[in-house]
């Protein structure tokens, strides 16, 4: 695909934009659910975001981008030598996409030809270290939701089929998309994203009117427009690769996890996953406004992020969460 | 005359537009636009609403594979041309919705679908908000003048600002909310510009744009033009704003039924019908892993076989080189396997009439949320038919989205007369349609039976039941549920319910676990 529109030039969408850079600055924040109208920018917006990341080191010829030569599957075979420098790996999982597609299966090609057992991998081996982007992901098929709920959450691959017993790393962040009219999303799955983000056209007549300006210049004169936004996504990626290399030394003093934990307790959300997920936003976000502690500041910024899919809720429950985690910030917190 | 020739010229000018949805039935005038369009843009690479990934990308052609020992794919049918024709695009499944919907986004190809949908079956969204045009095609054929001539058109083509804003307004004004909408909008008035070798965008050129792309999409009515009342209108055309100029080409575009066009898609959601809904009950493609076995009646899946016996094609060749070709055995042989589970579909038919008294009505939303969150649980699919006053009225067609379902229940207003018959009738037809789709309709009606109006809209009581029991006894064999919301249980509504062999409850007596135990009776039969 030649080069996808600026993230930098996405016009408002704050929220959606935020949730983005922290899973970029902390990949454990565990991914991003993103639900809204048609032709909000969605796609546009991971597909950019993925063009804005620094390239990763990746062992040539690995089949799951590992870092290191002793992280390489053993069954991979035509290793390179060294490394080499990889775009951040973007993979699309199709609806309709077969179960062997997206784990992997037996080489027909290799079997046929050599008559040998290979494996041939599949999406979940290419996503590793990367994103795996799933568009409709409220329409996705039961059997593929049910393997990406054990992926996602052990990180690693496991196939045992057809007298193969491979496992490889799979680690990636996991971007959804979806319209909530079409159909509602397994709560399991939903658990699973670390950020979740409304997105909704814009209101404003103005706003409007820059979105279909820049997009209009994107498609009529792309290297110019490419040129012109250049500059502010580089200043975003530096950004992101400081607040990467600061996310160790941000400090989490006691206070703050008080905070957090006395929030998620107020909120009812289930298990432990939303206080580790909301620590974890906080710290990206500090460490992406270049501050040295988490404070109430970023709690407050992230914590509609990370909470509102968690609380328990009536399924016919109108979509109010937004309001009511408000309200317990305001009320936990302080205005 | 028809748009089409001009639109078959802007689309082979510029793939970016995305295609045309031609909506109307299979027919001459069907066929005479189709011809417009392969003069225009080439051959016609057909589609089938149904089909799976690898006829669209391209598989593993099993009898090459096999007769030269490598793997040879066939190229798919989106390799062969990129002018594509998908008829009965709105039976499209959504996995085929979004692969075509990638597709189109790389600008490769241009999509022409033949939408035979009646009432709310149509395209889905996704498909339809990429495609730049629709027409719906006249019910006779009449003559399409010839497509334009490609002439010589200039490079790069201009959008003044003060144009661009006013597209873009006018799509507010419209409620086209999806920017995909004035986007192509003023892609068309790029194409007019440079077919007509202009180098800039005229206000002609998006008026014109602004016909063809935005009204169809129009969600709104825009406000009427304000009444020439005063004597001075004629100085008004000088004076008058392009926006207006725009609006006006609009207004003159948008179909004469456009109220009951507008009312359907509003019953749809703002956002139109999402592939959600349309998603096919009867998900008869889940396949399951193919299974061992010898001699069965399926299907062979030849795949899996092949997997099968690879691995041991080279110890089998040793024991017989003299044979050529993969070397099988029975054991080797994979069944391919479906699983086939039919969607439930509850229809909700409410009684909102007067008589039904605004304290009950209360109740019987009650009792349906009770069923909502139950149909949740299950992830049935639920639809809402609501009747009052002099008609029955579908408020949403069947969906998964609880969200919306409880949204449009609380909002139903209550009053006016009893249509009972006119509700059964709509349950009934929304349960056809369901059934047509590989889905199992549950009738779920909550009423208090005291039904007035005829069908023929006569207040008459004996009529009105007449109507009821006789639209009743044509719902037979379909599931159905009676919950009686009136304060005394009604005779007339004991008889409904032993006509459709339904269960009758009166719901002063029917606590949560009946009726929840009603409801899973009824759907279990």
């Amino acid at each position: 695909m030649t080069h996808p529109f600026p993230f930098s030039a996405i016009v408002g969408q704050d929220g959606m934009k935020t949730a983005m850079i922290l899973t970029a600055v902390d990949p454990t924040i565990g991914g991003v659910l993103v639900f809204g109208d048609r032709g909000t920018g969605k796609s546009t917006a991971v597909r950019a975001l993925a063009a804005l990341l620094p390239p990763i080191e990746a062992v040539r010829g690995c089949p799951v981008n590992s870092a290191r030569r002793a992280d390489c599957p053993d069954w991979a075979t035509d290793l390179g030598k060294g490394t080499h420098s990889i775009a951040t790996p973007v993979v699309d999982l199709p609806l309709g996409v077969s179960e062997d597609r997206v784990t992997g299966a037996l080489d027909i090609e290799r079997a046929l030809t050599l008559g040998e057992k290979a494996f041939q991998p599949g999406l979940l081996a290419a996503a590793n270290r990367g994103y795996l982007y799933i568009d409709e992901v409220n329409l996705l098929e039961d059997h593929i939701v049910d393997l990406l709920l054990d992926v996602a959450q052990s990180g690693e691959n496991v196939v045992e089929r057809e007298g193969l017993s491979i496992r490889h790393a799979a680690r990636f962040v996991l971007v959804g998309s979806g319209n909530p009219e079409e159909g509602e999303l397994r709560p399991q799955l939903l658990d699973r994203f670390g950020l979740s983000v409304d997105v909704a056209s814009p209101k404003d007549i103005d706003d409007r009117i820059e979105v279909i300006r820049r997009r209009d210049a994107y498609e009529t004169d792309r290297t110019a427009f490419l040129l012109r936004w250049q500059a502010e996504d580089a200043a975003l990626r530096a950004r992101i690769v400081a607040a990467r290399k600061a996310l160790r030394a941000v400090d989490t003093p006691e206070a703050a996890l008080r905070d957090i934990a006395g929030l998620c307790l107020a909120l009812g959300s289930d298990g432990l996953r939303g206080e580790l997920v909301l620590l974890r936003a906080a710290r990206a976000f500090a460490a992406f406004r270049d501050d040295t502690a988490v404070t109430r500041t970023h709690i407050r910024a992230v914590a509609p992020l990370a909470l509102r899919h968690r609380l328990r809720r009536d399924p016919l429950d109108e979509a109010g969460s937004d309001t009511r985690v408000e309200r317990v910030i305001e009320a936990e917190l302080g205005a | 005359m028809s748009p089409l020739p001009l639109i078959a010229a802007l689309l082979r000018a510029d793939p970016g537009l995305g295609g045309v949805v031609l909506r109307g039935r299979a027919g001459p005038a069907q066929t005479a636009a189709l011809d417009v369009c392969a003069s225009a843009l080439g051959p016609l690479t057909a589609l089938h609403p149904a089909m799976g990934p690898e006829a669209l990308d391209g598989e593993v052609d099993a009898a090459a594979s096999l007769a030269s020992g490598r793997v040879i794919r066939t190229a798919g049918l989106l390799a062969r041309g990129p002018v594509l024709r998908l008829p009965s695009a709105e039976r499209t499944t959504p996995w085929l919705a979004a692969r075509l919907a990638r597709h189109l986004d790389g600008c490769r190809s241009v999509l022409i679908a033949v939408d035979e949908g009646i009432d709310a079956e149509a395209l889905p969204q996704a498909l339809a908000a990429r495609c730049a045009f629709h027409l719906t095609l006249p019910d006779r054929a009449e003559p399409l003048g010839p497509v334009p001539p490609e002439g010589d058109p200039p490079a790069t083509v201009t959008v003044p600002e003060a144009l661009l804003s006013e597209i873009v307004t006018l799509a507010a004004t419209l409620g086209v909310d999806d920017p995909r909408g004035a986007m192509l909008a003023l892609r068309a008035a790029r194409g007019l510009a440079a077919l007509a070798g202009r180098t800039a965008v005229t206000l002609e050129d998006a008026s014109r744009a602004a016909e063809l792309v935005l009204a169809p999409r129009a969600t709104r009515l825009p406000e009427p033009p304000p009444e020439a009342s005063d004597p001075e209108a004629p100085s008004e055309t000088e004076t008058r704003l392009p926006e207006d100029i725009l609006l006006d080409a609009v207004r003159a575009a948008l179909p004469t039924d456009i109220l009951a066009q507008l009312a359907r898609r509003a019953a749809r959601g703002a956002t139109g019908q999402g592939s959600g809904a349309k998603r096919r009950g009867n998900r008869r493609g889940r396949p399951l892993p193919a299974r061992a076995g010898g001699a069965g009646n399926g299907r062979i899946d030849l795949v899996a076989t092949l997997r099968a016996a690879a691995p041991w094609q080279t110890i089998r060749r040793r024991a017989a080189p003299e044979r050529r070709g993969p070397i099988f055995r029975q054991d080797d042989l994979r069944h391919r396997r479906f699983e086939e589970t039919s969607d439930r579909l509850l229809i909700f038919t409410v009684d909102a009439s007067g008589s039904a008294a605004l304290a009950r009505l209360a109740e019987a939303k009650g009792a349906v949320e009770l069923l909502l969150s139950q149909a949740y649980s299950r992830r049935d699919h639920v639809a809402l038919v609501a009747f009052r006053g002099t008609g029955a009225e579908a408020l949403l067609p069947p969906t998964r989205s609880l969200v919306q379902t409880k949204r449009r229940l609380a909002a139903l207003p209550g009053g006016g007369a009893t249509p009972l018959a006119h509700g059964l009738r709509e349950a009934r037809t929304m349960a056809v349609t369901a059934r047509r789709k590989g889905m199992t309709p549950t009738i779920v009606l909550l009423t208090d039976g005291r039904g007035n109006v005829a069908l023929d809209g006569t207040r008459d009581r004996a009529q009105a039941a007449e109507d009821a029991q006789r639209v009743a006894r044509g719902l037979r064999g379909t599931d159905a549920i009676i919950l009686d919301t009136g304060a005394r249980p009604s005779p007339t509504l004991r008889r409904l319910a032993e006509t459709l062999d339904a269960p009758y409850l009166p719901l002063p007596r029917a606590d949560a676990q009946r009726l929840s135990q009603a409801v899973d009776a009824a759907c279990a039969s």
